[in-house]
Formats: structure tokens, C-alpha cells, sequence
């Protein structure tokens, strides 16, 4: 670390005592306000790294390396000349002689002092609380030794409910382990959610595997002779085994050294500061952050507090005005997977306030409005969809303009309103960490020419920390870029103007077959001639591999130009896993399968030592396997009669069904027979987005066909086509288009509305919202398919009939091609050289990838910091 | 595009140290799309060569995600900066300076690349 070389006697010196989130928020401040040009700043930290993202900690389970959570860029510590010490905590602080001592014998003499000293993870004062296997969960460190603890362990428990808690179950459920949540607490998550809530919670939790033991208490760690966990004590008399413990009860500020120099604590902890965030013992003391007793007589937890403070410390030491006067508790979060969000006055602790409570117990939904007597909406709690939470926020603390009740029903459920962001007030703040209001929004958009959300988020610094905003951003963005009469370019990408339907049509009517000739003829100016970008490429890939024989292009989507076209999984047929391995998953038309064809894939799977696991979509996939394995696996696949099942593809992936009427007492049709020819009908279609179907023998339902983008279900008297189902993020429940169909009828149906979807959808776009999108919705689909209002129904058929008279295996035609087979090599240069980054290990019985491999890539040495732990 | 016969026989080389590489033939390289290669310290590359048939050489590893996955990524270019957008997590990579077009704090090895 260099010094900044002006740092003379003169200069006066601010020492920062501690480098988190918070402190570096303060260095930034301080840059900002270019008080590091004038004065020599020291930062003392004590942890063996600098800063870094505690919020985001648990994604280190996630694959997220402790370098990609650094917040730190060494080149703004050198370039504001800014002397770090890593691993160097302060350790007493003389404020007569105005000097810090740290843990190394440096000495610093400070003008300004500033601690940021955070939390320390409370443990409760249970025997044994210190036993080897017991942990907190804190610093990256913490999730090393839980990590490296839980490769001997079987099961672990963490004690305590809150956010922290359930976040560190989760953790330790990844790493392998039975996990428990023991909260002392009636219910989850206290502090944010309520009864209701907490139920809503605890249900979707115990549904993902975790064990919740709520309203009971810790009473003693048990531990065998060697001094290691092995159980727990409960406050009920019960016992619980467990090979780990984490404690995450909560944290106390660190205020030892401010005590032990005399400052100011609170009876509860926490350094006392006024509303410029200086002690209240020394004007030429400052505390921020989770260490500090705010003004208002609270500490705050949370990071958005802690950066105001820190930036209300920086603009005071720069003779600025600036307060900190307390802040809003809200937050949002992905806990596991559930949105949980609490906003306001979360709990009523209003005088006379109401409520307004939607609960779906069965969906895990919960919702509550706290409303004041005069319409006031003063806070409120969303569990398991959080989706209104930025427009809810606020609109905290005014009458909104729509009545409570239809802002927590769910859409489609009659009086459900979707308020947009357009409606809210300019003083409305739509970024909570970031403090930015609606009207600094639009005026980034009106007054400093921005046009897009990430020129937006880096002028306004919106939507920068949690991202929870970013989606209203997109639609304050749009809304106003309207209104001020900026045409919003609707086109498909910067090398296209058009949307992609145009460009479907432009294909379809001039037989135009490669991506040159369209980006050469039709692309923007500034496109033509040049290499596209990864947007265009597939989606035109898409749209000639959909209309291939019709427009005089090869149907194999590896000739020629096209390979060079698909996304990277269709151009490997198969789909790329985190590691840099390949999943490999035949076709099994309708699910049905023989004895033989299981043995096969058993063998395959065996052979090749890969990882098999059924599929939602009731077939067998294959993972693990490398880049030079696959035409060997397809081989004997295609072999034993298997062919590709284009799980890699925006393509028809699986048609789905129950054993129907063949076996089932209830069955009323083969179900069977018709999801195998269904799929064997729609295989290879290439079409905007992934396609799925289901067939079920009766209106019992047990193939979900509803659940689908076209679903069919049996009647007495034939078939029943539903269209624009999904799963997945945003379920939504097929519409019916026809009913009491023949075979023949159905099948006519299903090939108009495939080709009218293929058609008309934007990229990317599920059938699911293509009809909730297209004017006239499922009325207008009905009339173009079913009544044929426009006209094109025989050249819909006609293009349907084209492709599956055409249809050929990819996997098939591959590995009869040599010189395509030799792109499926790790390396060009050591075609028999395996990658040697993709790298497995066992667990339960099968292969997983072996992640810590992929953290040993070369890195410029800069990136590399000193005592980063062994992996 | 179409190779003029002579100019078959180019091969593709790394510069590393003082010396070049040989990596593969030239015509391996199809236009927008990339191969990877391994270097004799165990380093691995992604090269590839745009519709002009320029070439460019750049680290294969995917910084966010670890994976050595660079060289299957579908290639770009946005505001005449050739780019390679990850198989993974989709993040662009500027073919000629390594830096990362979606967050400007990351940037990843580039190696000087010619036919010869």
C-alpha cells in the first residue's frame, strides 16, 4: 500500500477503525467529497481481508469465490492513496494524545476518528456453547470452518429463526447435512413477519426438507468425550442429535474499544451519536454502522441505515449538512427460494390501524396491509410473492388510489389491481437503499438524456445494492421515455429494428435462409455487415430452423452458417452445467419406456459414470458428461433407437401423460398413445421459447395438462385442448380452446396454434404470456385457429406438415458427420486432453461436480489476496 | 466466407513469451464461433475469429462462474466492440481487451494472435 505521498505533519488524518460494507461506503464518501486529496486517510481492518459483501455471504455455498464478493478495488485504495492494513485491528485508542495503537504496535495519530467496528454474531450463555462443531455465521472465515466441519457431519442445527438463521439452514442443507432450525420465538422470522406470516413461511420451509422447532430454546450443547457436538438440549426436555451447531441469535454492536476509551454506550450497546453520527462524548469521534446507537436511540442491522450513516459522517468531516435521523426498516428478501418482504409499520403498532389479509396457506401466499383509519396504507408483510413490494413501499404513508384490498389479491382473482409504478408520487422512494426518489428517476431519464435502466442505476445509483427495484426502474424508464415522446425502440436487438415477429415474417415471405443475408438486408445500418450479437443469432437461428424446409434451409441446425448461429446448448446438443460438464437426456415419448430401453440408459449412465436423476418431465437425465464423451454417448444411444429428447433446445422438450384408460379404472381415452404421438408429431420444432404438453386419460388430471403450453385431457366424448399454461416462476392455469375433439380435430388445432405462436411471439416469450400479451388475447387466438379469421389456417398447416415430414435426429446426423465430430473436443490443440477444470465427486451413491476446481482458474496476481484460505 | 486456396495451409498462433504457439489450422475456426486450447502451462485459451476474419485469443476460463466455458459462448459485436457472450451466466467479454461490457471491475487475460 502506498502512501499519499503529500502526507506531511500539516495534513490532518482521518483513521477508519474497521473496513466492512459501511466503511467502505464511508472511503467512497470521502472520495467522493474529495476529502482524500486533503487529508491522509488509514484504514485498520481487522478481518485477513478487505471489505466484501456480507449481505450476499451465503452465495459462497452458491459457487461465489471470497473474491467475487469483494467490494473492494484496490486500484480506488491506491488511487485515492488511501493506507490499508488488512489483518490489523485497532487495539487501543488514547483520545487525549488523539492516537489509535494497533494489534501489529503501529501507532496513528488521528484529527478524525471514525469507528465502524460492526457486530459480533450474540451466542447464548448455554454449557458448552464453545465445543468443537459449534459455529457463527458472520465473516467469510466462519463459512470456511463450517464448510470444511460439515464434510465429517451428518446433520446440523442452527439456532435461531431470523433471516441470518434461515439462510444459514439453507447453507448447511446444500452442504449435505439434515438441517434444523431451533427458534426460541413462536414462529419464524419474529422480527419481520407475523403469525400469519411465519405460518405462510414455516409451511414452504418444512416443504423444502428443513426441520422447524419453533417456541423452544437452547438449554445445552451436549457434547462427547472429545469435546465435539453431538446433540442438543431443548427447553421442552426433547434432545436432538446433531453433528454442527450454528448460532445466528442475533448480534450486539462492537463497542469494547469506545468503552474502553471512554465513550458513551448505550445500556443495550452501541456507541451514542448524534444526528451527524459523531459520538456524543467527542466531537473528533465518529461511529457508523452496526456499532453505532443512532440518534434515535436505535442500532440498525441493516446495510441501507449504514451507508446513510456513513455518508452523513462524510459530508459532516466535509462541513456539509447532513443527517441521520433514523430509517425505515423495510426489506425484501429471497430467503431459500421465497420472497419474503415487510415494509412500514409491519406489525400495527398503529393506534386504530386495520388490516387486509390475503392467505393462501396451500401456496404459501401471504399478505397483509396495516391501513390507517383514514386510508392510510402504513405498512404491510408479503410472503411468498413480493411482487407489489416496490409499488407498496411507496406508496407508504399516502392513500392509494385504488382500494387495499385488490393491491393483495392475486392476479386473475377478480378485483386484483396491477398498480404500475406510473401512478406513484414524485417523492415516492422507489430505491430504499439508495434513498433515490421517483422524480430523481425521471429527471435521470428527462434532464440527463438516459435511456436504458443501466445508465439509469449508474446515474442515480438506484437499484444498485439489493436490486430489488430494478424492475419498477425498467418500468418508471419506459413509462417515461413515452411520455416525453421518445419512440421506445421496440426493436429486437442493436443489430435489428424489427420486432422478432417482423422478422419472421420478412424470412417467410422473401425465403430468405441465412442470418447474413437478413442482417446485410435488414439490419440497422450500423449492423449490417458485422457479426450480429448474441441476442439475434438464436432467435433467427429459431426462425430458420422453424421454417427450414419451407424456406430452402437445411434442417440440420448444424449445417453450415446455422451452427454458428445457436445459443451454446444447441450448438453441443446438450446442456451445459456449472462446471463446464454437459447433461444428456434422450427422448421417452410420453414416458413410456421398455424394460430394454431403462437397461440401455442404466448401462450408459454406468458406463460413462454419470449422474442420473428422472426429470419433472418423466424422462431420464444424464449429467456429467465432458465435451468429448457426448458423440460416444449418442451412439450408443441412437444405437439402442434412442434419438435427441432437445432438452437443450427452445424447442418442444416433453409431452407428458398418465397411464389413461389402458390400465387406470378411471381412464375414458389412451392418454398414452396420444402424448406419444404428439410428441413424435412436434419433436425438433424450433419456436420462441421452450414448448411443454401433457395428455391426461380423464378429467381427474394426473398429467397436469393444464399446467401447459397445450394440454390435453380426455373426455367421454373425445379430447379437451387447453393453450398458455405454465409452471415454473409465474404458474398460470391453461385457457380451454376447444372441446370434445377427435384425434384428427385436436391434432389440426395444435398444429394451427403452434405455427400461429411461433409466428407471432416475441423472443423468449412463453405461450403463456404471448396470450396474455397479444391484443384480443385468447378470443383473437380462438378466431385465428379455430374460426380461421385470417385466413391462414391451411398455410399454418401446411408449414406444420413441412417440418414433420422433414424431421431428422441431430444427435444421428452429428455423429455420422466427421468433420462436426471433431468440434466435441476439450481442446483443439489435445484432442485426447480431458478439461481438467471439470472435475466430480461422490455424493449418495452418484457424482457431483467438484466446484472448489473451478476457483483454481488463473487469476492476474493482483486479484489474489494475501491469506485467503486453503480450499 | 470463402478461403482462397493458398491460405489453407495458415496456421493459428499464441504469442507466449518471445515465442509463438501453434494452435490449430486456420480453417478449424469457424467465423462467430470459438475453440478452446490448451497452453503448456496448463493455461487454457478461447479463440476466435469474426465474420472479417479477424482473430482474437482471450482466457477461457469464466471469471463469475469459474468454468472453462469462454470458447462456447456465442459471439457479438456491440458498438463495433467484438465480444463473446458467456455460455454460463451470459456476461460479454470485449474480444480485444478482455474487460467484461457487464460490470467494468472484471477483465480477463488477452493474447496477442496471428495466422501464419
Amino acid at each position: 500500500m502506498t502512501a499519499s505521498p503529500e502526507a506531511t505533519e500539516a495534513t490532518p488524518t482521518i483513521v477508519l477503525v474497521g473496513h466492512g460494507m459501511v466503511g467502505q461506503r464511508f472511503l467512497e464518501a470521502l472520495a467522493e467529497r474529495g476529502l482524500t486529496a486533503t487529508h491522509r486517510v488509514v484504514v485498520l481492518c481487522e478481518e485477513p481481508r478487505p471489505a466484501y459483501d456480507r449481505v450476499a455471504l451465503t452465495s459462497y455455498f452458491s459457487g461465489k469465490t471470497p473474491e467475487d464478493l469483494s467490494m473492494t478495488d484496490m486500484e480506488f485504495i491506491q488511487a485515492h492513496g488511501i493506507e490499508l492494513y488488512v489483518g490489523d485491528p485497532a487495539e487501543t485508542v488514547d483520545r487525549e494524545a488523539k492516537k489509535v495503537t494497533a494489534k501489529s504496535g503501529q501507532v496513528f495519530d488521528y484529527d478524525v476518528l471514525v469507528l465502524a467496528t460492526g457486530s459480533f454474531p450474540f451466542v447464548p450463555p448455554v454449557p458448552n456453547k464453545d465445543a468443537t462443531g459449534c459455529f457463527v455465521y458472520r465473516t467469510i472465515e466462519d463459512l470456511l470452518a463450517i464448510e470444511e466441519y460439515a464434510k465429517n457431519s451428518t446433520t446440523g442445527a442452527v439456532v435461531g429463526g431470523g433471516l441470518l438463521g434461515l439462510e444459514a439452514a439453507g447453507a448447511l442443507k446444500g452442504l449435505g447435512l439434515t438441517s434444523h432450525i431451533v427458534e426460541f420465538a413462536p414462529r419464524l422470522m419474529p422480527v419481520q413477519v407475523d403469525e400469519g406470516g411465519g405460518a405462510a413461511l414455516l409451511r414452504t420451509i418444512e416443504e423444502m426438507g428443513l426441520s422447524v422447532h419453533t417456541g423452544v430454546g437452547t438449554q445445552e450443547i451436549v457434547v462427547d468425550e472429545s469435546g465435539a457436538v453431538t446433540g442438543m438440549k431443548l427447553s421442552d426436555g426433547s434432545e436432538l442429535a446433531t453433528d454442527l451447531v450454528v448460532f445466528s441469535a442475533g448480534v450486539r454492536p462492537r463497542d469494547q474499544l469506545a468503552r474502553d476509551c471512554g465513550l458513551t454506550v448505550g445500556e443495550r450497546g452501541g456507541i451514542t451519536v448524534d444526528e451527524q453520527c459523531r459520538t456524543v462524548s467527542d466531537p473528533s469521534v465518529f461511529a457508523i454502522g452496526e456499532c453505532a446507537l443512532a440518534a434515535d436511540g436505535r442500532v440498525y442491522g441493516l446495510v441501507a441505515p449504514g451507508y446513510e450513516q456513513a455518508e452523513t459522517a462524510a459530508a459532516t468531516i466535509a462541513a456539509d449538512e447532513a443527517a441521520f435521523t433514523g430509517a425505515d426498516l423495510s426489506t425484501k428478501l429471497k430467503l431459500l427460494g421465497v420472497d419474503v418482504a415487510s415494509f412500514g409499520d409491519a406489525h400495527g403498532a398503529t393506534e386504530d390501524c386495520l388490516d387486509v389479509v390475503y392467505s393462501d396457506s396451500r401456496a404459501g401466499l401471504y399478505k397483509k396491509l396495516v391501513i390507517g383509519r383514514d386510508g392510510t396504507l402504513l405498512g404491510g408483510i408479503l410472503v411468498g410473492d413480493a411482487e407489489a413490494y416496490g409499488t407498496l413501499k411507496a406508496f407508504t404513508g399516502s392513500v392509494p388510489p385504488v382500494s387495499p384490498e385488490s393491491l393483495v389479491l392475486p392476479a386473475g382473482a377478480g378485483e386484483s389491481v396491477q398498480l404500475g409504478p406510473s401512478a406513484l408520487p414524485d417523492d415516492a422512494i422507489i430505491c430504499s437503499c439508495n434513498n433515490v426518489r421517483k422524480g430523481t428517476i425521471r429527471a435521470a431519464v428527462t434532464d440527463h438524456q438516459c435511456t436504458t435502466v443501466p445508465e439509469v442505476k449508474k446515474c442515480t445509483k438506484a437499484g444498485t445494492t439489493c436490486g430489488s427495484c430494478v424492475k419498477v426502474l425498467g418500468q418508471l424508464v419506459n413509462a417515461e421515455l413515452e411520455a416525453s415522446g421518445v419512440e421506445v425502440d421496440k426493436g429486437l436487438c442493436g443489430c435489428f429494428g424489427q420486432t422478432r415477429e417482423e422478422l419472421y415474417e420478412i424470412v417467410l415471405a422473401l425465403r430468405i435462409n441465412t442470418y447474413q443475408d437478413l442482417l446485410d438486408r435488414y439490419g440497422r445500418d450500423e449492423a449490417r455487415g458485422g457479426d450480429g450479437c448474441e441476442i439475434c443469432k438464436p432467435a433467427v437461428a429459431s426462425i430458420i430452423a422453424s421454417l427450414a424446409p419451407t424456406i430452402g434451409a437445411d434442417v440440420y441446425v448444424l449445417d453450415g452458417e446455422q451452427a454458428a448461429l445457436q445459443d451454446s446448448n444447441d450448438h453441443f446438443l446438450a446442456n451445459l452445467q456449472k462446471n463446464g460438464s454437459y447433461s444428456v437426456v434422450p427422448r421417452i415419448p410420453g414416458g413410456e419406456i421398455t424394460p430394454e430401453g431403462l437397461i440401455v440408459i442404466g448401462e450408459i449412465a454406468r458406463d460413462f459414470g454419470l449422474y442420473t436423476k428422472i426429470t419433472g418431465g418423466q424422462r431420464i437425465d444424464m449429467f456429467g458428461a465432458r465435451v468429448e464423451q457426448l458423440p460416444l454417448i449418442w451412439t450408443r444411444l441412437v444405437d439402442a433407437g434412442f434419438e435427441s429428447g432437445h432438452a437443450y433446445g427452445k424447442s418442444l422438450r416433453t409431452v407428458k401423460s398418465c397411464v389413461g384408460q389402458t390400465w387406470c379404472r378411471y381412464g375414458v381415452q389412451d392418454s398414452v398413445r396420444m402424448a406419444i404421438d404428439l410428441e413424435l408429431r412436434y419433436r425438433g420444432l424450433r419456436s420462441p421459447h421452450k414448448l411443454k404438453s401433457a395428455v391426461s386419460g380423464c378429467a381427474r388430471e394426473c398429467a397436469e395438462a393444464q399446467s401447459k403450453d397445450f394440454g390435453v385431457i380426455a373426455t367421454s366424448g373425445g379430447w379437451n385442448l387447453y393453450v398458455g399454461g405454465n409452471g415454473g416462476a409465474t404458474p398460470r392455469h391453461a385457457d380451454l380452446l376447444a372441446q370434445d375433439l377427435s384425434d384428427a380435430e385436436l391434432i389440426k388445432l395444435i398444429d394451427r396454434f403452434l405455427m400461429f405462436y411461433i409466428r407471432t411471439a416475441d423472443r423468449l416469450e412463453r405461450t403463456s404470456t404471448w396470450l396474455e400479451r397479444i391484443p384480443g388475447g385468447l378470443d383473437h387466438v380462438r378466431d385465428v385457429v379455430v374460426e380461421d379469421s385470417l385466413g391462414i389456417c391451411e398455410e399454418l398447416e401446411s408449414l406444420m406438415a413441412n417440418h414433420v415430414s422433414h424431421y431428422r435426429d441431430e444427435w444421428a446426423d452429428t455423429i455420422n458427420d466427421p468433420e462436426k465430430l471433431a468440434r466435441f473436443v476439450s481442446f483443439v490443440n489435445a484432442p485426447d486432453t480431458p478439461d481438467p477444470v471439470v472435475g466430480f465427486v461422490p455424493e449418495r451413491d452418484q457424482i457431483k461436480p467438484d466446484l472448489p476446481l473451478l476457483s483454481i482458474g488463473i487469476r492476474p496476481a493482483e486479484d489474489v489476496l494475501e491469506g485467503t484460505a486453503q480450499r | 466466407m470463402t478461403l482462397a486456396p493458398e491460405t489453407t495451409d495458415l496456421k493459428v498462433q499464441l504469442q507466449l513469451d518471445d515465442s509463438w504457439f501453434t494452435v490449430c489450422d486456420l480453417n478449424v475456426l469457424l467465423p462467430g464461433r470459438g475453440v478452446a486450447a490448451l497452453l503448456p502451462d496448463g493455461r487454457q485459451v478461447a479463440l476466435f475469429r469474426d465474420r472479417a476474419g479477424k482473430l482474437y485469443a482471450i482466457d477461457n476460463r469464466d471469471p463469475f462462474g469459474g468454468a472453462a466455458v469462454l470458447s462456447r459462448g456465442l459471439t457479438g459485436s456491440l458498438q463495433g466492440r467484438p465480444f463473446v457472450a458467456s455460455p454460463l451466466l451470459k456476461q460479454r467479454f470485449d474480444l480485444e481487451t478482455g474487460e467484461c461490457l457487464d460490470d467494468e471491475t472484471v477483465r480477463i487475460a488477452t493474447y496477442e494472435v496471428r495466422a501464419a
